[in-house]
């Protein structure tokens, strides 16, 4: 499903040049459960960013289904992003001033969902990510910070990507919530085929999938199956 | 993305941020509410001046008694001096070219009473081509006749005030009473249509009654106070104004034009002179109306610009999630055509609502203008376009990382 070679990224703000990530290449098989792991600003996000058609790599190739990503147009990522990923951000990014179901339904918005299969899927998503139903017709900014993660995740849920990319998803969970989350993740991988990355700097989620990577200073460190906790 | 998706995401993103949208809206609002209100009372005022102004007569030549107010020279009152005679307005009337009529007036305020009812007002002792030279219509009865002139007839012409004040407003059968000036009873033979009441001098309290009675019954000698010579046409106003003037000076044997013991006002000049007034004070009222447009554009400008920052990471949010940049591009627009044709109508309806409600207090009868609701308007949406489309056509070319970090 996925094959990055040699893949770089080079900040360019703020005077000299950073290189956030070092030429990495990795494979990723359909239906894998992979937990990215590694020290705060070793270049875990900016790796995901690019794999989610999100930022562009400074150099190397990155094939997603075996298409070029690195060559198609601004429009054709949208596509790819709406169709096939689903982003957990690590700073969530929900529209403010927004009702959650709302949140969790944009995506669809720009899918041409009908209005009123929008509502059931985004609560159904919402279901999934462990989210109270109180909660569904609150404003984005009303929400505690486990609330707020839970609404980014039904959002990337919602239209069904074959792509989870997931950035510290558990990070401001208890842990029974943050093993309902996991669960879902695991339910999403194991019945549905769901292909799943996730960064976690946590040892203990990290055992949740098939495959643990850690990246130190923007290169792979080690790349080895998990001891499997299931 | 559907179009009514695109209006639903607009009317969403307009309505979750109501202070925003609103205040953004005011400055549209008061901008072009202020324009179309400013500009309509400037109208109003240079139309009611210029109509006062040609209320007084055409192509007139007004000559009145007294010293010429010259400098250092004596400025004697006017109407008091007792200088200008019949005889000097049969000599303008026969010797200057280009006049077409004289008007001989004999004016005092006199108390003038009916039964049980009495006024103080002005009296015009004037003969019938005052009709056309003042542009006065008789409503009701006859004016002065050559034959009243010559036999110095008791008869009365009366404003609608005066009118009004002794008869009651609006009274009928006013035309065949007797009404007492000065202890002589006159008839009244007619009355005149409204002129309006300009300013100070309300032109309809009045009576018209032949200079010869006046000067036999109220003034007691055989002077004019004020002699109206009407020109053939403007272009020979002035020549008129230089040839009554020559001849005046001759017949009352001065040599010094600034020693002259009368006065001539072309109505030319008046009119220039006002006009020159209303064009400053139409300046003027266009200059704060195009500050208060340009202060009205900033706000808008400064109302979308601030939100550049918060909308750059919306836009970031909605490419992450799927939107393509024609559908970012879509939204805003909308989003500032809304805004800013939902403030223009509110901003004109304010602007042409001020405006009726002067006309309608009698202030002044305020003229809106189409040009200058479609310049307010066309400034306003050019603004509130500009600002709220361009930097969210910017921001739709980011990518959506880069559009989400943006401070
Ligand atoms: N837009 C940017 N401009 C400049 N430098 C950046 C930018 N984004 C990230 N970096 C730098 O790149 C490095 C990697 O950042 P990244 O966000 O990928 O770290 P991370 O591994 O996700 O860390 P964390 O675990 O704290 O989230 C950091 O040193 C950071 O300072
Ligand atoms: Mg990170």
């Amino acid at each position: 499903m996925i094959e990055v070679k040699n893949i770089t990224k080079t900040y360019n703000t703020g005077g000299e040049p950073f290189e956030a990530v070092k030429g990495v290449s990795f494979s990723v098989a359909d239906g894998e459960f992979i937990a990215i792991m590694g020290p705060s600003g070793s270049g875990k996000s900016t790796l995901m960013h690019i794999l989610g058609a999100l930022d562009s790599p400074t150099s190397g190739s990155y094939f997603l289904d075996n298409k070029d990503v690195s060559t198609l147009s601004d429009d054709q990522l949208a596509d790819i992003r709406r169709d096939k990923i689903g982003f957990v951000f690590q700073s969530f990014n929900l529209l403010p001033r927004t009702t959650v179901i709302r949140n969790v339904s944009l995506p669809l918005v720009y899918d041409g969902v009908p209005d009123k299969e929008r509502i059931i899927r985004a609560e159904e998503a919402l279901f999934a990510s462990g989210l109270d139903r109180i909660y569904f017709s609150h404003l984005s900014n009303q929400l505690s910070g486990g609330q707020i993660q839970r609404v980014a995740i039904a959002r990337a849920l919602v239209n069904n990507p074959s792509l989870i990319l997931a950035d510290e998803p558990t990070g401001n969970l208890d842990s029974k919530t943050g093993e309902i989350v996991l669960n879902t993740f695991q339910k999403l991988n194991k019945e549905l085929g769901r292909t799943i990355i996730l960064i976690t700097h946590e040892q203990e989620i990290a055992e949740h999938a098939d495959r643990i990577i850690t990246i130190r200073d923007g290169v792979i460190t080690s790349d080895s199956k998990s001891h499997k906790k299931r | 993305m559907k179009i009514k998706d695109i209006l639903k995401e607009t009317f969403l993103a307009l309505s979750s941020n109501k202070i925003r949208s609103g205040l953004t809206m005011l400055g549209i609002i008061i901008g072009i509410g202020s324009v179309i209100a400013l500009t309509a009372i400037g109208t109003g005022a240079q139309n009611s001046i210029s109509a006062s102004i040609e209320s007084i007569g055409s192509n007139l030549i007004i000559v009145m008694p007294g010293a010429q107010r010259s400098f250092g020279g004596p400025s004697g009152g006017r109407g008091v001096a007792l200088t200008l005679t019949v005889p000097d307005a049969d000599a303008i009337a026969s010797q200057v070219s280009g006049v077409s009529a004289v008007v001989r007036e004999v004016s005092s305020r006199k108390q003038v009473t009916a039964t049980g009812t009495n006024t103080n007002t002005n009296i015009v002792g004037t003969e019938p081509s005052y009709l056309t030279v003042r542009n006065v219509s008789i409503d009701e009865g006859s004016f002065i006749s050559a034959n009243d002139v010559s036999s110095g007839s008791k008869v009365a012409i009366l404003g609608p005030t005066t009118r009004d004040d002794l008869f009651g407003v609006g009274a009928e059968n006013v035309v065949g009473q007797k009404i007492r000036i000065s202890g002589s009873e006159y008839t009244v033979i007619g009355i005149t249509v409204s002129k309006g009441g300009s300013g100070f001098s309300n032109v309809d309290d009045v009576v018209y009654i032949p200079y010869t009675t006046a000067g036999r019954y109220l003034s007691g000698n055989r002077y004019l106070s004020e002699i109206d010579v009407s020109a053939q046409d403007s272009s020979v106003s002035s020549q008129v104004q230089a040839d009554v003037t020559t001849l005046l000076l001759s017949r009352h044997n001065i040599t010094d034009p600034t020693k002259a013991d009368f006065n001539t006002l072309n109505q030319a000049d008046i009119i220039a002179t006002a006009s020159s007034v209303t064009s400053t004070f139409t300046g003027l009222l266009a200059a704060v109306a195009g500050i208060s447009l340009l202060v009205g554009g900033i706000g808008i400008m400064n109302m979308m610009l601030t939100t550049v920052t918060e909308r750059t990471r919306e836009i970031g949010l909605r490419k992450a999630i799927g939107a393509k940049r024609k559908d970012i591009n879509r939204q805003f627009l909308i989003e500032a055509v809304a805004l800013t044709f939902i403030g223009g109508i509110i901003g004109v309806l304010l602007g042409v609502g001020i405006a009726l409600a002067i006309s309608s207090l009698g202030i002044l009868q305020a003229v809106v203008s189409v040009s200058s609701i479609a310049l307010a308007f066309g400034v306003s949406a050019v603004i509130g376009i500009v600002f709220g489309y361009y930097p969210a056509q910017r921001a739709s070319k980011l990518n959506p990382i880069d559009a989400l970090r943006y401070e």
